[in-house]
């Protein structure tokens, strides 16, 4: 074995371990979906052929659910980079205190998702107590029951507050290493705002921008603790995705054949997703 | 107006609306914590209170209720251990597939990252049946071997991002006088890399500790994180937002507080390195 091949096998045990804890859990998961399985009665185990995707795929929340999963990456991907790039550009002037602006805008990133979402719905969404009804009595508004009457919004919002300091964080950072000399050469030659910022900070930013979204899409997509502890999916349906259509469908109940079934649609959904996105953003990632 | 004055102003508004967004952004965090010192009542008063005299009540309930200290132990060990365990995997893999790429390093990369993919209630089935087997539910172990597996993709994508920045000029240079890998790896890479090594490692940190699905489904009393005692809280029975306010605050307060000291790493970590 020569030194080359000695260095090469170093990378094995990354790539061995990620293939264990990828393929083992996976396999096991496609095994169950053929099986009858359910943890609350296991004598009455046996092969399933498809009726546990039947059942799963004949959901008629199954729609619903694939469509607000999509939705809500969708959105608070499309709210938390504009607004991660307006703030970040806005920050990127020098003054008095900007530190602490910095500190503050960033934090919710470090929130808990549980503590996040009991925070929104006891504390700002609660129609009596909450600090949105407060606001809108004040005003003479009419007061919004936000998880009843805009469920899946109410979660997009929860989301964008803890994720937009997420695009701040990295556009923020990524301004920080544009050439300024650039800047004001654009700014000699007449160019306005919106000038620079097509022209100039968003070309340097492709590479952030496409970070954002990849990581948030990862993220996204299995959405589960903001819904459970708020909407709990409802009502009806409005809030359910994918994750948690799978989780009140199959695992509330027990079972596990179900439970698998829609585990491995939520994987071709994932796959799906997550080729589209290499194809169109990893690109500019460069690796 | 003169040229002057405009500009002034045009700062002065660009100023002003960053202090908005800034408020706007930390006021939930800071009415959580004001709430953390108002009795009951006074968390539910309409209109919201600003000033009160404040108490302590609510953590002192919370401690008797449940072992603060044992929860945030748990959370400390497992995203620590996980994190590490994950970078003593992830570094030599990552040096390896930076300085001696293959055909397939790309593709291997893209790979691990796809593998994060995996819808987690997708596989909680046999992840729950096989620690079930091996008695490690409501363990520490399993939490750890799971957290470092979880982050194991971003924290080789971090480090090969950064490995990829160091010039090969210098390795070479090093192997002119005679180093053999591991000397390489010790007293080249690693120190050239730190910076990046750490904001992985806090990366990794953060994400562990707020991790829920999995610590609210594989433990219980034993191996509980803050994020599973936060959870127990969240029933729905009564109004009791202050001491839920005061155990949230708890549970954030230490990841907050080490997010503060250490965004600056951490802002090269969640870039993929891809700022320099």
């Amino acid at each position: 074995m020569t030194k080359t091949q000695l260095i090469k096998s170093l990378q094995a045990p990354s790539i061995i371990l990620l293939f264990l804890w990828m393929i083992v859990p996976l396999s096991m998961t496609i095994y169950f979906s053929f099986m009858r399985y359910n943890l609350m009665y296991p004598e009455r185990e046996g092969p399933a052929g498809f009726s546990n995707y039947e059942f799963f795929l004949t959901d008629p929340a199954l729609p619903d659910a694939v469509i607000n999963s999509l939705i809500l990456v969708g959105s608070v991907i499309s709210i938390s980079v504009v607004l991660g790039l307006l703030i970040a550009i806005l920050i990127q002037k020098t003054f008095r205190g900007r530190g602490i602006a910095r500190v503050m805008l960033i934090s919710p990133f470090f929130i808990m998702p549980t503590v996040n979402a009991l925070l929104w719905k006891n504390m700002f969404m609660n129609p009596v107590y909450g600090i949105f009804a407060f606001i809108s009595t004040t005003f003479g508004l009419p007061v919004i029951d936000w998880l009843s009457d805009l469920p899946l919004f109410s979660v997009i919002l929860m989301l964008s507050w803890q994720w937009t300091p997420f695009a701040i964080l990295i556009f923020m950072t990524s301004l920080q290493s544009m050439d300024q000399d650039q800047v004001e050469a654009a700014e000699i030659e007449g160019a306005g705002f919106w000038a620079k910022f097509r022209y100039l900070t968003l070309p340097h930013l492709s590479r952030s921008i496409a970070v954002v979204i990849m990581i948030q899409a990862i993220f996204h997509l299995s959405v589960f603790a903001e819904i459970f502890v708020t909407t709990a999916g409802g009502p009806g349906y409005d809030s359910t995705n994918t994750t948690f259509l799978i989780f009140s469908q199959a695992l509330m109940q027990f079972d596990a054949g179900v439970a698998s079934a829609g585990g491995v649609f939520a994987i071709i959904i994932a796959n799906i997703v997550a080729f589209f996105l290499i194809k169109s953003v990893a690109k500019g990632m460069a690796v | 107006m003169g040229y002057r004055s405009a500009k002034l102003i045009k700062h002065n508004l660009t100023v002003l609306s960053a202090w908005i967004f800034a408020l706007l952004f930390f006021f939930p965090i800071f009415w959580m914590v004001l709430t953390s010192f108002k009795t009951e009542l006074q968390a539910i008063s309409v209109p919201p209170l600003f000033i009160f005299e404040p108490t302590l009540e609510n953590f002192t309930l919370v401690q008797e209720r449940s072992d603060y200290m044992s929860y945030a132990l748990n959370s400390i060990i497992t995203s620590f251990g996980a994190t590490i365990l994950a970078l003593i995997i992830a570094i030599p893999s990552a040096y390896s597939m930076a300085f001696f790429p293959g055909r397939f390093t790309k593709d291997i990369l893209l790979w691990m990252l796809s593998t994060k993919m995996l819808p987690a209630v997708g596989v909680l089935m046999p992840i729950y049946i096989m620690a079930d087997a091996a008695g490690l539910l409501d363990s520490r172990t399993v939490l750890v071997i799971i957290f470092a597996f979880m982050n194991l993709p971003i924290i080789m994508w971090l480090l090969f991002s950064y490995f990829k920045e160091i010039p090969k000029e210098i390795l070479e240079a090093g192997r002119m006088d005679g180093c053999n890998t591991w000397d390489e790896l010790k007293h080249i890479v690693l120190p050239l890399s730190w910076g990046g090594i750490t904001s992985a490692g806090l990366l990794s940190i953060v994400l562990a500790w707020n991790e829920a699905f999995w610590s609210i489904n594989l433990t219980a009393a034993d191996a509980g994180t803050l994020t599973a005692l936060v959870a127990s809280y969240s029933s729905p029975e009564g109004l009791f937002w202050a001491k839920l306010s005061a155990v949230s605050t708890l549970a954030c307060a230490p990841i907050i507080v080490f997010g503060w000291f250490t965004q600056k790493q951490l802002v090269q970590g969640l870039t993929f390195g891809a700022v320099k």
